[in-house]
């Protein structure tokens, strides 16, 4: 049976629209609240989603790229992604939980043993956004390195400044580092041996010793083997550099298809970037983004795009398409992506909760009438399982049988 | 109207040490959330303040081996915590975090959010590290000499309070009518600059419910009392039993009044650990027999070799104690574990004293020296030690443990907090929201003082 096309939702703020957040049903000053998330991320599950990304940065948000801006008309905060995962672990029981977290400020050995915490508390829920960040002005809040302030041209030329391709050949260790130290106890290493007085048995609890260009992280972790032995590892990636980290490290990658350069082209950018850095087993599997604005009662999703381009003084641009329409046409669209290859599409609702409640609503019955989403639950009990990504992880340091 | 001193009680769980007694045949998982959730909501039940979480940066080896008689393994921190923020509504939530191996941006962020997410009852445990096996996990490694460490655990505190002010109370406007997200353009701007930290930027957390979270710190030598009574809102005693205890308050109390601060806004609250029978010989007997479990032959010798600095595996458990020095110039044989006894050549004369005065075999001395002054006895015998101990001022609170984890608790909330209770000692229901509200700390000022500054 042909698997079906999977449902992510991302998750950021009021909505990926900058005006979002003045929308008669949004919630802005709830943004930093317990129960707006919660709220979100139940909806979500109401939708029999497979998983929802939660968008994070240890810098401001801003207009700009990379540098602080000064306004004062637009959503400015966030809380820490992952601990909002943690936080609605507890109240949601199917969905995935995915926070996005940085590689480049963050120490390995933290960030291992916190999303393998977060796959202890949701139960085998848990996966990863690794995100680098190149701003100068990121690197300042966290003072232990210097990154230079690149001008948006650079960033958009065919070859990136060496010190930026490093910091996503840092970010491929830190993803190496942080899935080893996952391994780092085989799944039977705590045997409560009452006769023998022995807690674990130590020769199933391993010591990384990985060492880098970059930095070196001993290990083990204190932390045991999460549940799905390797949460799910994703990577948003708009071009070479991004897309092998992808190819090199991650279960799944976000693409972004835009008229420029669109959802066929994205999936041959990806297949090059695979086989240039001869990745084996497991498929990449590939999602594409999609900013989402559905036709309301008395308002098309189009009507709306325009209607807060207006209230924002100017037109919305995404990194990625932009759709304004019926569910059924975005069901069109998802399904013609399936049909290229892509296993499955992540939503960026526009404004929230309204988009959020509409895909609910109106897209998931559509696609379901089409085959296209589940209508349970499957009985497995992880993340990878619902992905359709192995569930029994081999562990790297265990001897084989 | 009671008079009496209401005691402050935190939940702790046992994470690795050889207190707890994994062995047990009702003993549960140290990893699983339902154990952590289970012993969050008892707490709760019992109208605890707190609840509380250790943390562990490296897996204790000795002599290059990783410890396996006791719990090995434990969650990360903050996490667990932010998912007891999701299944409780009073509870404080309180976690130790190393300022040696975190940074201040991200650290002031992630208790930030933790404030949010609980409605303001986060606490931070200050704790430093001088510990190049732990520094070994981590990029920035992470010897610090002492005196660097206190330096750092100053700035950092510091830089986590600059951080957390940086954003005023008015400063989220979110008027939907007007188009005002930010009531001005720089909100949460900070710049930093120590001799450890040179930092700057705009912090992305608005001010939380509490303006900070509660800080809470250990400190024995005088460098640490100080030190805490400088900069905590209440300090871990490791003093269970009078008079010392009483000794420490008042030392403690008088060093915050010196800096100007109000001592009854410095909170004392040693961990205590309790056992309970129907009769005062069952729970004296019961406590026998977890101290025998706890302190095997073996977990005797490594709490000794710690101090010895030497493999003492050829000692018999049941014999005397070593006759050789202590090695302090040796490669530390145990490693991971926090070293509180500063002169091993004072400690090992004093413990040989002991067991000479007390006819000692080496178990029976660890057992006598490492035992934490449990409460034991009935139910009312235990609620009266309680309240005694801190009418006396021997403490503000306490912050209890079971040697069983997670239904351990169960017991104390079911028969020894309505004796706490009925006596005028314990709340009955929260009248708060906040931790703060919850330890009778008073309310931060309310932060607006970047008002003019606003366009």
């Amino acid at each position: 049976m042909p698997d079906h096309l999977h449902l992510a939702v991302a998750l950021d703020g009021a909505g990926w629209h900058p005006a979002a957040w003045r929308e008669p049903n949004a919630r802005p000053r709830d943004l930093f609240s317990p129960r707006y998330w919660a709220d979100l991320v139940r909806t979500a599950e109401r939708g029999l989603l497979d998983l929802v990304t939660i968008d994070d940065a240890f810098g401001i948000q801003t207009h700009r790229i990379g540098v602080p801006d000064d306004r004062v008309d637009e959503v400015r905060g966030r809380l820490d992604a992952l601990l909002i995962a943690s936080f609605v672990a507890p109240l949601t029981s199917r969905i995935g939980l995915v926070p996005t977290v940085t590689t480049t400020h963050t120490e390995p050995f933290h960030v291992s043993k916190a999303l393998a915490t977060l796959d202890h508390t949701s139960l085998g829920r848990a996966g990863w956004q690794a995100r680098v960040s190149g701003s100068a002005a990121e690197a300042a809040l966290v003072g232990r390195r210097v990154i230079s302030g690149y001008d948006p041209r650079i960033l958009a030329a065919a070859d990136l400044p060496a010190e930026l391709r490093d910091l996503f050949d840092e970010a491929a260790d830190v993803i190496d580092v942080v899935r080893r130290l996952w391994d780092s106890w085989e799944d039977d290493a705590e045997i409560r041996d009452v006769a023998t007085r022995r807690f674990i048995d130590r020769s199933k609890v391993h010591h990384v010793d990985f060492e880098g260009r970059f930095f070196s992280v001993r290990g083990p972790s204190i932390t045991p083997r999460p549940p799905q032995g390797q949460p799910v590892v994703s990577v948003l990636a708009h071009r070479r550099e991004p897309y092998e980290l992808a190819a090199r490290a991650a279960d799944l990658v976000f693409v972004t298809p835009t008229a420029a350069r669109g959802a066929e082209a994205l999936l041959g950018d990806v297949a090059r970037a695979v086989a240039d850095v001869g990745r084996d087993g497991e498929p990449l599997h590939v999602y594409a983004d999609v900013v989402a604005a559905l036709d309301g009662p008395g308002e098309s999703g189009a009507d709306r795009l325009r209607r807060l381009d207006d209230v924002a003084g100017e037109p919305y641009t995404s990194d990625t398409t932009v759709f304004g329409g019926s569910a059924a046409e975005l069901a069109d669209l998802v399904a013609s992506w399936q049909a290229l290859g892509y296993r499955g599409v992540r939503l960026r609702p526009a404004a929230l909760p309204g988009d959020l409640d509409r895909i609910v609503t109106d897209l998931v019955p559509e696609l379901q009438r089409r085959g296209l989403h589940r209508t349970s639950y499957p009985e497995v009990s992880s993340l990878r399982g619902l992905l359709g990504l192995p569930t029994a992880v081999p562990n790297r340091y265990a001897e084989a049988v | 109207m009671s008079t009496r001193k209401q005691i402050i009680l935190g939940a702790y769980l046992g994470g690795v040490n050889h207190h707890t007694a994994w062995w047990h045949p009702d003993a549960g998982s140290q990893i699983d959330f339902s154990t952590f959730e289970h012993t969050a909501r008892t707490a709760e039940r019992g109208r605890f303040d707190f609840f509380f979480l250790a943390e562990g940066l490296a897996l204790r080896e000795r002599a290059g081996k990783i410890f396996d008689q006791d719990i090995v393994g434990r969650p990360d921190t903050l996490p667990v915590l932010a998912s007891l923020a999701a299944v409780t509504t009073h509870l404080g939530l309180a976690g130790t975090i190393n300022a040696t191996f975190n940074e201040p941006y991200e650290l002031a962020r992630q208790f930030a959010t933790l404030d949010h997410l609980s409605g303001g009852r986060t606490a931070w445990n200050v704790v430093t590290s001088f510990d190049a096996f732990t520094g070994r996990n981590f990029r920035r490694g992470g010897f610090l000499d002492r005196s660097r460490r206190y330096e750092r655990a100053a700035e950092m505190i510091e830089a986590l309070r600059t951080l957390w002010d940086s954003w005023d109370d008015e400063d989220l406007v979110a008027d939907k009518a007007t188009g005002r997200f930010l009531r001005r353009p720089d909100a949460g701007t900070f710049a930093i600059k120590g001799n450890q930290f040179d930092i700057h930027g705009r912090f992305t957390v608005p001010r939380s419910p509490q303006g900070r979270p509660v800080i809470l710190q250990a400190g024995v030598s005088p460098e640490g009392r100080d030190f805490a009574a400088r900069h905590s809102d209440a300090i871990f005693s490791p003093f269970g039993k009078l008079p010392e205890a009483a000794d420490f308050y008042r030392d403690v109390k008088a060093r915050a009044a010196k800096f100007g601060r109000n001592p009854d806004d410095l909170k004392i609250l040693p961990s205590a650990s309790f056992v309970l029978g129907d009769t005062e010989a069952e729970a004296g007997e019961r406590y026998r027999e977890v101290r025998e479990q706890q302190i095997t032959g073996r977990t005797a010798l490594i709490l000794l070799e710690q101090v010895w600095n030497r493999d003492l595996s050829g000692y018999d458990p049941d014999g005397p104690l070593p006759d050789v020095d202590p090695d302090p110039d040796a490669p530390p044989i145990i490693e991971g574990r926090a070293f509180v006894h500063q002169d091993r050549f004072a400690t090992v004369a004093r413990w040989r004293e002991i067991a000479e005065a007390k006819k000692l075999s080496l178990r029976e001395l660890v057992i006598d020296q490492f035992e934490r002054g449990p409460f034991v006895g009935t139910p009312a015998q235990v609620a009266q030690q309680i309240d005694d101990f801190v009418q006396d001022d021997g403490s503000d609170g306490l912050i209890i443990g079971s040697h069983l984890v997670p239904r351990g608790l169960d017991e104390f909330v079911d028969r020894v907090v309505p004796l706490l209770q009925e006596r005028g000692s314990l709340r009955a229901e929260y009248t708060g929201t906040t931790l703060r509200d919850n330890l009778g700390l008073p309310p931060l000022p309310r932060r607006s003082g970047s008002a003019a500054a606003a366009v």
